[in-house]
């Protein structure tokens, strides 16, 4: 647990970067600190492990005071990673991983063990990268080495600076989503520095918005977008909060999960009198053991021979999406493919329900009028 | 490669010159020296570069580095412009002023003796390693020294693990500069009493005979050439192999 008590910074020139910042970060949450540049987000993250010194105020780490710790023993028990990355370029990806465990005394099988089992968490494969150099990798690699390294000694708290702010929007997008995925797995406590505010609902269980120094709201991302405390606020949210609220639903909460299939094995004929019966126009195609297969629309039916079966005639190529996805990601996915319903499947490529327009907006609906109580 | 090609051909040449001169005898109304003789000297030569390099080295590498350092940043413009008023100084001059200087110095005295051209030597040799020391150490990218602050690294282990290595090759490209400069202005020496190469030389420029100079300046040149091609291998050799390689683009 991170507490911080009247923290204040003033800088030699009077600069007030920081002043009076209240709160406490939960174990095993991850806390965005939010705000537009200048408003002492970095400043106070890097109060946290004294690479800037306090002027007034306390923070305190499990209780006890941060200055009463040595200050290079207790940056060597805070995950560090910062946007630049600062891979030191003489060192393999090993060396770089292993920085903080040699630092503590590790032993060496111990340190290699760890590395080996760091690349893996961070989907690299050990044998190909543990003796590459930094300047071998692309920019996503060296990111994910950089958070990797920032976890080298398994640290309980992790400060991470806009650690994907220097990668392009597509890789970011699965940065985040893989590093949400590890999160779930290690249940660090962890601060992470953005001025992105979609990054911020997407990555954040709660949300610290910043200003001019001044905490200006402490929230869930859900309370953030839905109760925005002052103009601030809302200004910074913007005006299509109701958007980036998909962002916060998964898919497999907005997903109809009954739904009727059909399976490759039946008589085309037969379903396309079920779907005629129930007015559907686009069914679902499940093998035998519950596994997406494709979909069958009623005019692929009626192009075919009476005596069809349904893997015969239906559509392979079907856009899919996980139930874990988010919502504003799987909502892309049914603009750009054209599909009015969106298969969603679960482990093993199973069948897990379908998503539609309708499901989507009635779910954003819901989110607005709760007011982000939920 | 073609400038290694260069090189060797340039030392064969060098090599030639010296057993030319050498074997020539009689050079007018003087002896040529003799091999051992030119052993003799190249060997205190290389004694006084040894020395005024190293030196130079053990100051230089620490004044570079400390001056990058926060508290010290505001007197670097000072020592670099002490270190390179030491160069501008011509050589001849330094040394000159070595050996009239009147006092003693903690060992040892000023004056007609060899000290006196290894310090005036260390002088001249001083800058090539104290500028590129400080620019190396200064050039390092911010983001590695944050990061290795933010993981608990000391001051002193940053120095060792991330600064110096990283700062290493364009030290020693200084430190081969310093050496191949020191070897051309250690010909000097003799003035003062420092022996060398230059013992030869200066007896051919006051005896007018072309002969007896190249007979000095060849074998100091081989010297300087070989020494610069000797650094340069260790130069690549202690290049950490993960800067060697090109980053990609992405």
């Amino acid at each position: 647990m991170i507490k911080l008590e009247k923290v204040t910074k003033v800088y030699a020139d009077g600069t007030r970067a920081v002043n009076g910042m209240n709160f406490e970060v939960e174990q095993g949450e991850l806390c965005v600190f939010l705000g537009p540049s200048g408003c002492g987000k970095t400043t106070t993250m890097k109060m946290i492990n004294r690479l800037i010194p306090i002027t007034s105020g306390n923070i305190y780490i499990d209780g006890v005071d941060n200055t009463k710790i040595n200050a290079s023993e207790l940056r060597r028990n805070i995950g560090y990673a910062i946007q630049e990355i600062g891979l030191f370029p003489h060192l393999t990806v090993g060396q770089n991983i292993e920085t903080v465990p040699v630092l503590k005394g590790w032993s060496k099988s111990q340190r290699r063990e760890r590395a080996e089992e760091l690349l893996e968490l961070v989907r690299m494969k050990p044998s190909e990268f543990i003796d590459k150099y930094p300047n071998e990798l692309s920019g996503g690699q060296r990111q994910r080495v950089g958070v990797a390294r920032a976890l080298g000694a398994d640290p309980p708290i992790l400060l991470m600076d806009e650690p994907f702010g220097a990668i392009d929007p597509i890789n970011r997008v699965e940065l985040q989503s893989e590093f949400l995925k590890i999160q779930q797995k290690i249940k660090k406590t962890i601060i992470f520095v953005t001025h992105d505010i979609y990054e911020a609902i997407k990555m954040g269980d709660r949300i610290a918005l910043m200003k001019d120094g001044k905490l200006v709201q402490y929230d869930t991302p859900a309370d953030l977008l839905y109760q925005p405390k002052d103009e601030f606020v809302e200004g910074f949210v913007g005006a299509d909060r109701a958007l980036k609220g998909l962002q916060l639903l998964r898919v497999k909460e907005v997903m109809t999960g009954t739904y009727t299939t059909a399976n490759i094995e039946e008589k085309a004929e037969v379903v396309r009198k079920r779907m005629e019966a129930e007015g559907i126009d686009l069914l679902p195609v499940v093998d035998n053991s519950g596994r997406f297969a494709g979909s069958v629309s009623i005019s692929d039916i009626m192009s075919s021979s009476r005596a069809a079966n349904v893997k015969d005639v239906m559509n392979q190529s079907e856009a899919t999406s996980d139930v874990n996805a988010v919502l504003n990601e799987a909502l892309s996915l049914m603009l750009s493919s054209g599909l009015k319903t969106l298969p969603i499947v679960g482990e093993d490529n199973r069948l897990a329900g379908i998503l539609t327009f309708d499901a989507i907006q009635e779910a954003l609906h819901e989110a607005v009028k709760a007011g982000g109580t939920k | 490669m073609r400038r290694w090609i260069v090189l060797v051909v340039l030392l064969i040449v060098l090599v030639g010159l010296t057993v030319w001169t050498t074997s020539a005898g009689d050079i007018g109304i003087f002896h040529a020296f003799t091999y051992g003789d030119i052993i003799v000297h190249s060997k205190d030569h290389l004694i006084m570069v040894f020395w005024a390099v190293l030196i130079a080295v053990l100051i230089g590498v620490p004044l570079g580095t400390l001056v990058t350092r926060p508290r010290f940043n505001r007197i670097s413009p000072l020592v670099l412009g002490g270190a390179s008023v030491g160069q501008s100084i011509p050589s001849l001059a330094i040394i000159a002023i070595m050996a009239t200087l009147p006092f003693s110095l903690f060992f040892f005295d000023f004056g007609f003796n060899r000290e006196t051209a290894i310090v005036a030597l260390f002088i001249y040799g001083l800058l090539p390693i104290v500028r590129n020391s400080y620019a190396s150490m200064n050039n390092i990218n911010p983001a590695l020294i944050e990061s290795a602050r933010g993981m608990g690294m000391t001051r002193w282990q940053i120095i060792r693990k991330i600064e110096l290595p990283l700062a290493i090759p364009v030290i020693m490209t200084g430190i081969r500069v310093s050496t191949v400069v020191t070897v051309g202005t250690a010909e000097l020496a003799v003035l003062v009493g420092g022996k060398g190469l230059g013992t030869i030389t200066f007896t051919g420029v006051f005896a007018r005979e072309v002969m007896l100079i190249i007979q000095g300046a060849a074998p100091t040149a081989f010297l300087a050439v070989g020494l610069g091609v000797i650094l340069e291998s260790i130069e690549k050799l202690i290049t950490p192999r993960g800067l060697k390689i090109k980053a990609k683009n992405s």
